[in-house]
């Protein structure tokens, strides 16, 4: 049996009842629509801008950043696994490569990629 | 026609093994939400020094008010559901079951228990049992990003679109950390697979938290941002974005947000009591004797029986951490957002890098 095939079935699980949960209280509760509930919350005044606003770059550079810090985690975590047998030489190469990710982070900071204001 | 008649006999009692675990965890995944939260409503009356919910009952059995969780369901199925005029419907009906899958998931990886021999069976409890375990969790945990997103975009709000970048990027940025802060745990025990780590940690002096503290350190505070919990709880801050992502959600929908919120961090309590508590092992008492005073007991059963108090032990030592949850919730303010993105990337992130260097060293020191 393939160990991946509870996956598969959980997949199915979590969906079913995700959709049961979801569209229960569509049958159940009451249905009454009008136009001012169906508005947008905005704190008791109409509706001012919508969500497609200009939104702050920063979100962005902190997606990029993850991608790249995420990737050398992915690195670290095969080197962890075989870090016993390759001995002192997978130890230089790792402070090699943690260096250079370091400089690059340092640079990050630098160019103030993490300042919020 | 006899080896396949055995294959066979194999399949099909592996098959309806893991159907019944699947059932439990499913089953465990489906309390914790409704129990958690009349903890979380009965805990600040604790720590306030108030009563809380405690009058919901059967007539005279108001069993501190548990039935709460209850009343509570019946509410939110029974309200009409509104969806905004000016927001994606399709989007925002599939958002909030996209946050149940990862959680279902990563729940089903987590070993509850010991191998049971059954018939001459040996069974892991472990739901998806994988040899690459706990990097399977950080891979499908991450996946929850994607309802938040979806539902803030899809609310056309911008509170909601605001709490729904806050959240993602804050769930994005302390994942960094929570990964780093498992890589010491691969140096030391040499492997994925979470039940054995769980089987090295046999004696009290080899739990994680002992052999890395460090990465406990990173671990417990990724968790509390991984799950968007106070203190830093910025998706949701109540006073500058109403509700966060899910201002605009209402009855099952917003249930499900909450279902999938609770049963993360029954998930990420689990594998904290996983990697650095010990898992399912008593403290102090080890797996063999455990089975020894069984095995006078019931000669046949002692494995099942064994696994059962395995699985008690690591819901005991989860509810531990589900508490320190709710705690820190009642006890710490909430950050400012640039703090929480500072702390993460400026203090988080080169502590989990030293931390890596650090234990390296020290196990080359000490075996090459």
């Amino acid at each position: 049996m393939n160990p991946y095939l509870p996956v598969l079935i959980i997949i199915g699980i979590a969906l079913v009842v995700g959709f049961a949960l979801s569209s229960l209280a569509s049958f159940m509760g009451p249905k009454r629509r009008t136009a001012i509930k169906e508005e947008s919350y905005e704190c008791g005044v109409p509706q001012v801008t919508t969500g497609k606003e200009r939104m702050s770059v920063k979100f962005y550079m902190t997606a990029i950043l993850f991608i790249l810090f995420d990737i050398e985690t992915v690195f670290l975590y095969l080197w962890a696994k075989v870090f016993r047998d390759l001995g002192w030489f997978g130890i230089t190469e790792m402070a090699v490569f943690l260096l250079i990710l370091f400089a690059g982070f340092v640079y990050i900071i630098r160019r103030g990629a993490l300042e919020w204001d | 026609m006899g080896l396949n008649a055995m294959v066979s006999e194999v399949e099909v009692f592996q098959i309806v093994a893991m159907f019944i675990k699947i059932l439990v965890v499913v089953m465990v995944c489906m309390t914790v939400p409704p129990l958690m939260v009349w903890v979380e409503r009965r805990a600040p009356a604790l720590i306030q020094r108030r009563k809380g919910p405690n009058r919901v009952g059967v007539f005279q059995f108001r069993i501190w008010g548990l039935m709460q969780a209850i009343a509570d369901a019946v509410k939110l199925i029974f309200k009409e559901e509104i969806v905004p005029a000016v927001a994606n419907r399709r989007f925002f009906h599939i958002a909030p079951m996209i946050g149940v899958i990862p959680a279902l998931l990563t729940a089903s990886a987590i070993p509850f228990g010991p191998d049971i021999e059954l018939f001459g069976y040996v069974v892991p409890l472990t739901v998806i049992n994988v040899d690459a375990g706990f990097l399977f969790i950080l891979a499908i945990s991450s996946l929850g990003v994607y309802g938040i997103t979806l539902a803030g975009w899809a609310s056309n709000n911008k509170y909601s679109l605001l709490g729904s970048l806050r959240s993602s990027a804050q769930m994005v940025s302390y994942e960094i950390p929570l990964g780093l802060s498992l890589i010491p745990l691969v140096m030391i025990f040499s492997t994925f697979k979470l039940n054995d780590i769980v089987v090295s940690q046999n004696n009290i002096l080899g739990w994680g938290v002992f052999l890395a503290p460090i990465s406990f350190f990173l671990f417990a505070i990724s968790m509390f941002a991984e799950t968007n919990r106070a203190p830093f709880d910025l998706a949701e801050a109540d006073s500058e974005l109403v509700a966060g992502f899910h201002t605009e959600f209402g009855s099952t929908k917003f249930a499900l947000f909450f279902f999938a919120e609770y049963i993360n961090m029954f998930v990420l309590s689990c594998l904290c009591a996983t990697l650095f508590f010990g898992g399912w092992q008593i403290p102090f008492v080890s797996h063999d004797t455990v089975v020894g005073i069984l095995q006078n007991i019931t000669e046949d059963y002692a494995s099942l029986l064994a696994a059962l108090v395995g699985m008690l032990t690591l819901i005991v030592k989860a509810a531990f951490f589900m508490w320190f949850f709710v705690w820190v919730r009642w006890t710490l303010p909430r950050f400012r957002y640039d703090q929480l993105m500072g702390l993460g990337w400026k203090f988080l992130l080169p502590l989990g890098l030293f931390n890596i260097a650090f234990t390296a060293l020290i196990i080359a020191w000490r075996t090459f």
